[in-house]
């Protein structure tokens, strides 16, 4: 029987490697999809706690319907991301965030 | 309360608005300044003399600060014998310095900046005249603080003049305190700072419970108010000020140091007369005041050799006299119940003290412009010669300062003289020595420096000065003359003290008698025909030390005080609250700057430390929810 926990430890394990991986890798792209990784830990958790609260005896739909919603503004978002991405990559030739570092005092 | 006559309003605010006009344009005016400054104080002296027999009453002039039922303090002229009487003491000779100064300050490259302030000072001598409430009065006086401050510090770029100047205003201030501790505390019982609600109060109101039952409380506020007369009047222990204020051009001195600002002070003690009276302890103090002073400053001014000076002495002493009898006056409940104006001995004194006075300064300002600015007496002798007119307005003015019989001196002297032989006979003597060592040092003066021969180049050239110099010279000696005659006096609403010794009026115009003949002969024997000085008393020549005593009293005390308060104030002010946590921020925003290292990732990583450390402070350190 898959319970809430097995979820949720599925979820928190995604959130941590993407965690990890936006923390010690230096390929932008590589953070990048860390970050979504990470967003779609979030969504998995959203959906387990959909499927396991139950209202009249069915599951709630309301948060299922906002990991919609997730997904489709994190796709806008990775559109914007990726278009960022390129940008600076033109701008530098390189996608190492230790490069980038015009910001610093 | 019907609206003030426009005269009224002409004599108070013309003045003001010629200086406002002059002192903010001046650059722009240039000559024209002098015409409107000296066409102002001709008006208003035109005013006051219409002002004089009109009614006695009080006028409101504008609202100045109304709050309803807890103070009100507009601005109110009171119009009645003493104020008109005073009005045109001020308004007249104040239009006489003008044409003097015409004369004086004719090659003066700041002679706007001298005419502006000269009305300035004409328009707050009027308002402490017409003042009708301590509040107005305590303005007033304040703003001829400033005036005076302005003129004498006129020569800024010499440094005497400046430093005169500072010191005129800081002595000026501690009397003033005096005065406000005065008046605060007299509106604190009675609710009211006019003279008429005072009065009332006194009589029968909280001011009459108050007297009754603390008298001390009544001694301190007279004494309040007195001491803003000893600032302003110049009365021991403040009067080291006037002496030095004698840097500020001669006109000046004649107008504000000798007739009119100095004697605020004591037609502000006559005008409060009623209150002073209500305390046994404070008479006794004004009238030893001002005997101290008459005396002392009678001993300094024998030993000057500056002209000023030896005048600034005689002043000093003069008002002395006014305050004694101010004191006396006040000792006396017979007297004290008539005091307000009408035959006070005290402003008749004033009165004609006023013109003398003025007549000797612009003399003596008549004097030093023909010898090129020459001030010691000892440089000038046989100006007879050279200039006759002023020799002999001068020799009225000294006349009528000593007491000669038949001129107006004499007269209101003897009105001194007389309540003090009726009251006290200690202060008596102090009077009869003073008007001794008066004609001495009056004697001294004329003789070292008109009679005898020429001891230096300036006063071998001396030449008699322009008809605008000695006009006012001619008018103010007709009125040392004249103005004690019963009529000119009754006319200018100064009424001759009504003497009540009927025998005794002789004993004390033998002795005056007595005192001047001594004094003059003795005066007239020692310096004629003398190139120096043939007695030398250092301690009269350095004015009894005070000046030294306060200098150290500066040095000894005030420098210890202030070198500790410096300390404190660089331990606590500047370390503790300002240096120590400025330093503390520094230090820790130079640790803290280690965090700020521009590397994304390692903000990731602390944003997750964060995040994981506010996870455990929820789960595991804070109770859950619900227990």
């Amino acid at each position: 029987m898959v319970t809430l926990g097995h979820y949720l430890v599925v979820s928190g394990a995604l959130f941590a490697l993407g965690l990890a991986g936006v923390i010690a890798r230096r390929n932008i792209l590589i953070i990048y999809m860390c970050l979504e990784m990470m967003l779609s830990a979030a969504n998995l958790t959203l959906v387990a706690f959909s499927r396991f609260h139950l209202v009249d005896h069915l599951p709630d739909y309301g948060a299922q319907a906002l990991v919609f919603f997730t997904i489709t503004v994190a796709a806008a978002e990775v559109a914007v991301g990726l278009a960022i991405i390129v940008a600076l990559f033109r701008s530098r030739q390189s996608v190492d965030v230790d490069s980038i570092t015009k910001l610093q005092g | 309360m019907s609206s003030p006559p426009p005269i009224l309003n002409i004599v108070l605010f013309l003045p003001f608005l010629v200086a406002v006009v002059i002192l903010c344009m001046r650059r722009l005016l240039k000559g024209a300044s002098v015409i409107l400054s000296v066409a102002s104080s001709i008006t208003c002296f035109i005013c006051s003399l219409m002002l004089l027999g009109t009614v006695e009453r009080v006028y409101p002039m504008m609202d100045f600060i109304h709050i309803d039922g807890v103070f009100d303090a507009g601005i109110l002229a009171i119009v009645d014998k003493q104020s008109a009487g005073m009005l045109f003491i001020v308004t007249f000779i104040g239009m006489l310095v003008h044409l003097f100064s015409l004369g004086y300050m004719k090659d003066d490259e700041a002679q706007p900046r001298y005419f502006g302030a000269l009305s300035l000072f004409m328009f707050s001598m009027t308002g402490i005249v017409l003042a009708a409430n301590l509040f107005m009065m305590f303005i007033f006086w304040e703003l001829v603080g400033l005036s005076s401050f302005l003129l004498i510090g006129h020569w800024f770029h010499k440094s005497s003049a400046a430093e005169a100047a500072n010191k005129a205003f800081l002595t000026n201030r501690i009397g003033d305190f005096g005065f406000m501790i005065g008046i605060l505390m007299l509106f604190g019982v009675s609710g009211s700072v006019s003279f008429e609600d005072l009065k009332s109060s006194l009589e029968s109101g909280n001011l009459h419970a108050i007297a009754a039952a603390h008298p001390t409380f009544m001694t301190i506020a007279a004494l309040g108010l007195f001491m803003g007369a000893v600032g302003k009047s110049a009365q021991m222990p403040l009067h080291v000020w006037l002496p030095d204020a004698m840097e500020g051009p001669t006109p000046v001195s004649a107008l504000i140091h000798a007739a009119t600002m100095v004697a605020a002070g004591v037609y502000m003690l006559v005008r409060v007369s009623f209150i002073i009276a209500a305390s046994p302890l404070a008479c006794d103090i004004v009238a030893g005041v001002g005997g101290v002073t008459a005396l002392m400053a009678a001993l300094m001014a024998t030993q000057q050799n500056d002209i000023k000076r030896v005048l600034a002495y005689s002043t000093l002493s003069q008002l002395g006299y006014m305050v004694m009898a101010v004191g006396l006056v006040a000792m006396n409940p017979t007297h004290a119940g008539n005091a307000d104006s009408i035959g006070h001995p005290g402003m008749f004194h004033l009165y004609t003290h006023a013109f003398f006075k003025a007549l000797l300064f612009l003399g003596s300002g008549a004097v030093i412009y023909a010898c090129h600015h020459e001030q010691d007496i000892w440089k000038m002798g046989g100006l007879r010669k050279y200039m006759p007119v002023t020799f002999w307005t001068f020799a009225i003015g000294t006349a009528a300062l000593m007491g000669v019989p038949g001129l107006s001196g004499f007269v209101s002297k003897e009105g001194i003289l007389d309540v003090a032989y009726g009251e006290c006979k200690w202060l008596f003597t102090i009077g009869v020595v003073t008007a001794g060592l008066t004609a001495f040092y009056m004697t001294r003066l004329v003789v070292v420096a008109f009679l005898g021969k020429a001891r230096s180049e300036g006063a071998k050239h001396a030449s008699e000065v322009p008809l605008i110099m000695l006009v006012p010279l001619a008018a103010l000696a007709i009125m040392s003359i004249i103005s004690a005659v019963p009529s000119v006096a009754n006319g200018l609403n100064a009424l001759k003290p009504v003497v009540e010794h009927g025998h005794e009026g002789h004993t004390v115009m033998i002795f005056s008698l007595i005192a001047l003949v001594v004094g003059a002969g003795g005066g007239f024997l020692l310096y004629r025909n003398r190139d120096s000085d043939p007695v030398s008393i250092k301690l009269f020549a350095n004015k009894f030390y005070i000046d030294e005593f306060y200098a150290g009293l500066i040095k000894y005390g005030q420098d210890r005080v202030a070198w500790v308060v410096n300390a404190l104030e660089r331990i606590f002010a500047d370390g503790l609250v300002a240096r120590l946590p400025a330093a503390i921020v520094s230090k820790m925003g130079s640790q803290l700057r280690v965090l700020q290292c521009g590397r994304l990732q390692a903000y990731t990583f602390l944003l997750g430390a964060g995040v994981l450390f506010v996870i455990y402070i929820l789960v595991f350190v804070l109770p859950a929810p619900g227990h």
